[in-house]
Order: structure tokens, then C-alpha cells, then sequence
């Protein structure tokens, strides 16, 4: 190779590695707006949440030192709490939260084991019944079931926001795919031992199903925990019992709110969900597309 | 041996009772006896009093149609629409961009799920404030020297731009979502292809519009179909953000908030004939929307 040649491909690959640390530092640059553009809100948020109104005495609008907050401290989560009775609607959270997570566990896990293990008449039929719910107008449900849990006494209880997204088509089906999964030599084995079928699901079927009914577990939490137009409507006479997603707009709809103290609220409901969401990123972050396949 | 497939039946339809009958009463039921209310005349007064609905036929219907806040809500709601090609291109290029093997990349994609994860009434909480006339959307566009500071004005206040407002916290709570989505099937186009474009000399543009989203069409067409179903179904953002109003001069007016407003939403006025009228005519567009976007999808399909 002459060195004139050398030198050439030399300048090639200076100009290769330039143009490919240029298109790096775009990448990374672009990719931090957009991050900023997702998380800004929460910053925000927090900061206006740790301000502390009294010394400061800044409004959350005075830019760029309200995202910087002067003077910190923990008084508004204090305050939120014992003036404005928030501790009570995060209570109505979790204890619905948590019903909710249990009670579609078991349907689910309950559900899916004929559907996926056991031959019995009216199975086709009730597999598309419940395909059936994915597509159903379920814009007029809500009307109907207020009425329903009127006539059932429960309108304005925690079984009432409840019990009616319990069953759902997801729940069955992922708990379903698990089970198929599951070797059917385990299954007769356990038959040939003389276990029941609710033996067999609960000594067999549910302890290998663990990872999927963790996913079902966090989703649930999720979803619940942040609903708002439920448990609007079906605690629509019982504000006692509301909890923090619906509880928090109340507060700020309140003439002359305090701007720090919703902040604060806003931080105490989102902690909980951000927790669980670093805990089971991968969950998420795999998508629901396997999961709902069925 | 007659006897043991009975037993069997029995265990079965045990284990699916607790489903069917939940699913039945608050799924299933409501949707069909709330059809039913959509051809009679049911207001909360009958409830107080104890009468039940009374057949009229297609009443409902006609009023539910030539109500202009009807009329408007449809609008509306198929202006929501337009999120939806913006939405999805863009989780496609996010996706597109944090696919990328460069270090990071996993701390991005958590941040841009955050959202995702989001209550609609915190996001309502956070993005009230940033819409603000003294809030930080106009601060920032006042630094880039957009507007000044007479030109300053509430984003949810104007009947111009109060939609669009919404729309974008829409987007905001949706492109992480799909971003996953994507990305699962970004896995599926071969390195090599983009690759030979590139020693081709084609630029990211050209690669995107020309490789990416031919070759994940499918993925695009599933992931739009999710996106309609939920824009022509928009209501919650619209409750959160303007309290059930619709405002300002109902343009934030959605079809289904007029559902919304016809029963729970106004309880003392409720008459859940018209609402339900109203929710069986939504579902019907749903439904076009859906078979549209499916017809689509399955071409698509078959052609590959």
C-alpha cells in the first residue's frame, strides 16, 4: 500500500469514528429530552412538595427557583396528613388495593385451571364467553352496575368498588397460559397418588405458577392503586371510603387550595407505585403482548 | 364411569363459578340490560320511586342524535383520534432510539415507562400546573422567545387549545407503553438489514420511514387499533382535567362524557334512557373503528 493510500484510509476512519461519536451524542441528546419531557412533571412535583412555604414564601410559578426550592423541609407531608385527613383515603387505597390483588388472584387462578386442564362440557362456550368480554360495549357497564350494587346493598362499600373487576378475561388467561405450561405428568402423577383437583391446583399447579401470578399480582396493584373513574362512580355516595386517586382531586378542587400540601399528597400516592414499579421493572418492561396472546 | 364425568362437570364448573357469576352480573348483564334501558324512559325519579323503566322505543335515539351536545362529543371525540398516529409513530422512534447497544439504555426505557405508571389524576394534578398562564409551559416558550409575556394564556382555558392540551398528557401516559410494545417487535428485524442501508449510505430518516416502518407494520396496525379503541373511549382525562365539565364552551366536550353526564355524573338529573341511547351509539362507531382498523390488520397480514 502506497502511503498516500494510507494516509486516505486513515482520514476515512477519522471521519467514520467522527461521524459515529456525532450520532452517539445526538442519540444521548435526544433521548435525555425526551426523558425530561417524561419525569419533568414528577420534579416539579416533588420540589414544590419539600418547599418550605413558610420561610420561602415563593409561589410555585416563580421559575427557575421554584424548581429549586430555597428552603426545605418535611411540613407539608405533616400537614396533608393531619389537616387535610390524608392518611385516611391512603388507608381506602390499600385496603382496596389489596382486595382487589386477592380477590383476582384467586378467580383467576380458580378460573383457568379447567379451562386449561379439565374436559367438561360448555368449556368452548365459556371460553368464548369470556374472549366475548374483551370486545363487549362496556361504555354503558358502568350505568347498570351502580344500579346492580344499589339493589345489592353494597353502592358506597369497599365490596362494592370491588367485586365487579374481580373476574376479568386478562386474570384467566395468564393464569391459563401458565398452567398449559405446566408438564401433564405432574398432573396424573399426582391423580395416580389420589390427589383431589383442588390439590392438585393447590400443591401443583399454583407453586409452578408463581412467576405469573406475580405479574398478575403487580399489574393488579398497579392499575388499582391509580384507577379513578370506578371507584368515582361506585363511591359516588360515600366519600368516606374514597381512595387517594380520587380523593386527591377532591382536595384540589377545594376553593383556595394549598398548592404544597397537594404536592405532598401527590408524592405519598406516587412513592408506593414508583417502589413497586423499580422493584418489577422487568414485568413491565417485557410488555403485556405474551401475556395477553392467551 | 357416567357417574365420574358428571363429578368431573361439577368440579369444573365450580372452580369457574366465582368468575361466571361475577363476570356475568357486572359484564355481561349490565351491557345488555343497559341496552335495554336505551329504548325506555328511566330518569332517577322512577328509581327514587321505585317504577321501573318504561318502553318508547327509539325516543332515545332521536333525541340522543339531534342533541347538539351529542353532536359535539362525537366531534370531539374523533378529533381525540388524531393522538393516535402521533402517538404511535413517535413510541415507534423512541423505541427505535433505545434499542440502540449503547450503555443506558435500560435507565431510559424505566424513565420513559414512569408515566405509564401514573395515576390520570395525579398526571391531572402535575400537568394543571404546567398549564397554567404563569405555569411552566409558557416560561419555557417564553425563553425560547415563542410568545411574550401578554401572550401568555391558560392552556385548559382556551377553547382553542384546551383539547389539544389534554391530548398531549394522552400522549405523555401513552408512548412509554407502546415503546415496549415496539421494541418486542424490533427484535424481529434483522441487524443486517439496517446494516447494508447504512454502508448504502442511507440516513436514520431513510432508514426509519423506508426499513423500521414497513417492516413493523403489523405491530403498528395492533398497537393503533389499541390506541383508537381507547381515544374514541376518552373520558377519564376529560373528568380530571375539567371536573365532568367539558369546558371551556364544550370543547373538551367527548361522547362519552355525555354518557357520563347523562347518568353518574349528574346524579340529580340523571335519566339513564338517553344515556344508555348514547352509549349504544358510541359503541357502534367503536365497533366501525375496530372493524376498519381489524379489515386492515388482517390484509396486512395476509399479505406477508
Amino acid at each position: 500500500m502506497s502511503p498516500v493510500q494510507t494516509q486516505e484510509a486513515a482520514r476515512m476512519r477519522a471521519k467514520a469514528a467522527l461521524r459515529k461519536g456525532l450520532r452517539i451524542s445526538l442519540s444521548y441528546a435526544l433521548m435525555l429530552v425526551i426523558l425530561g419531557f417524561a419525569i419533568f412533571p414528577f420534579l416539579w412535583t416533588l420540589a414544590i412538595s419539600i418547599t418550605d412555604k413558610q420561610a420561602s414564601g415563593i409561589s410555585i410559578y416563580d421559575f427557575p427557583k421554584s424548581l429549586f426550592p430555597p428552603a426545605v423541609t418535611l411540613g407539608n407531608f405533616f400537614e396533608v396528613i393531619t389537616k387535610l385527613n390524608l392518611g385516611k383515603y391512603f388507608l381506602n387505597s390499600v385496603i382496596i388495593t389489596a382486595l382487589t390483588v386477592v380477590g383476582t388472584l384467586v378467580v383467576s387462578a380458580l378460573a383457568a385451571y379447567p379451562l386449561a386442564r379439565l374436559q367438561f362440557p360448555g368449556r368452548g362456550l365459556i371460553f368464548g364467553a369470556i374472549v366475548a368480554t374483551l370486545v363487549l360495549p362496556t361504555e354503558i357497564a358502568f350505568i347498570v352496575n351502580v344500579l346492580t350494587l344499589r339493589d345489592l346493598g353494597l353502592l358506597g362499600t369497599y365490596a362494592g368498588v370491588v367485586l365487579p373487576i374481580i373476574a376479568t378475561a386478562f386474570g384467566i388467561f395468564l393464569m391459563r397460559q401458565a398452567y398449559l405450561a405446566i408438564p401433564g405428568t405432574l398432573m396424573e402423577a399426582a391423580r395416580i397418588d389420589g390427589a383431589s383437583e383442588l390439590q392438585i391446583l393447590w400443591r401443583v399447579m399454583i407453586p409452578l405458577s408463581v412467576p405469573s401470578l406475580t405479574a398478575l399480582g403487580i399489574f393488579t396493584l398497579v392499575g388499582t392503586w391509580n384507577a379513578f373513574f370506578w371507584p368515582s362512580v361506585a363511591l359516588l355516595t360515600n366519600d368516606d371510603l374514597l381512595p387517594m386517586s380520587v380523593a386527591i382531586l377532591k382536595l384540589k378542587g377545594q376553593f383556595n387550595y394549598d398548592v404544597f400540601n397537594v404536592a405532598a399528597g401527590a408524592m405519598i400516592m406516587m412513592i408506593p407505585v414508583l417502589v413497586v414499579f423499580f422493584l418489577a421493572q422487568r414485568f413491565f418492561m417485557r410488555g403485556l403482548e405474551g401475556a395477553v396472546k392467551g | 364411569m357416567k357417574r365420574q364425568a358428571l363429578t368431573a362437570t361439577l368440579i369444573a364448573y365450580a372452580f369457574l363459578a366465582p368468575a361466571l357469576v361475577l363476570m356475568g352480573l357486572f359484564t355481561f348483564y349490565p351491557v345488555f340490560y343497559g341496552s335495554y334501558l336505551g329504548f325506555t324512559d328511566y330518569t332517577v325519579a322512577d328509581l327514587a320511586s321505585g317504577e321501573g323503566p318504561r318502553w318508547v322505543g327509539l325516543k332515545n335515539l332521536q333525541f340522543v342524535l339531534s342533541d347538539p351536545l351529542f353532536q359535539t362529543g362525537i366531534l370531539n371525540s374523533l378529533k381525540y383520534l388524531l393522538v393516535v398516529p402521533l402517538l404511535q409513530i413517535a413510541s415507534l422512534a423512541v423505541a427505535v432510539l433505545v434499542n440502540q447497544k449503547l450503555p443506558l439504555m435500560a435507565f431510559f426505557r424505566v424513565g420513559y415507562y414512569i408515566p405509564v405508571v401514573t395515576s390520570i389524576s395525579l398526571a391531572a394534578v402535575m400537568w394543571e400546573w404546567i398549564f397554567q398562564k404563569e405555569g411552566f409551559l409558557n416560561w419555557s416558550l417564553q425563553l425560547l422567545n415563542l410568545i411574550n409575556a401578554e401572550g401568555r394564556f391558560n392552556w385548559l382555558l382556551n377553547e382553542h387549545t384546551a383539547l389539544w392540551a389534554i391530548m398531549l398528557v394522552t400522549f405523555w401516559r401513552g408512548f412509554g407503553y407502546y415503546m415496549v410494545l415496539y421494541l418486542a417487535g424490533l427484535q424481529s428485524i434483522p441487524a443486517e438489514l439496517e446494516e447494508a442501508a447504512t454502508l448504502d449510505g442511507a440516513t436514520a430518516w431513510q432508514r426509519f420511514w423506508l426499513i423500521i416502518v414497513p417492516l413493523m407494520r403489523p405491530t403498528l396496525l395492533l398497537c393503533s387499533l389499541l390506541s383508537t379503541i381507547a381515544a374514541i373511549r376518552v373520558l377519564e382525562e376529560i373528568i380530571v382535567f375539567t371536573g365532568g365539565s367539558g369546558g371551556p364552551l364544550n370543547s373538551t366536550y367527548t361522547a362519552l362524557l355525555y354518557v357520563y353526564n347523562k347518568s353518574w355524573g349528574n346524579m340529580l338529573n340523571a335519566n339513564f334512557g338517553v344515556a344508555g341511547a348514547a352509549g349504544l351509539l358510541i359503541a357502534l362507531v367503536g365497533f366501525a373503528l375496530s372493524y376498519i382498523n381489524f379489515r386492515l390488520t388482517r390484509e396486512e397480514r395476509g399479505e406477508r
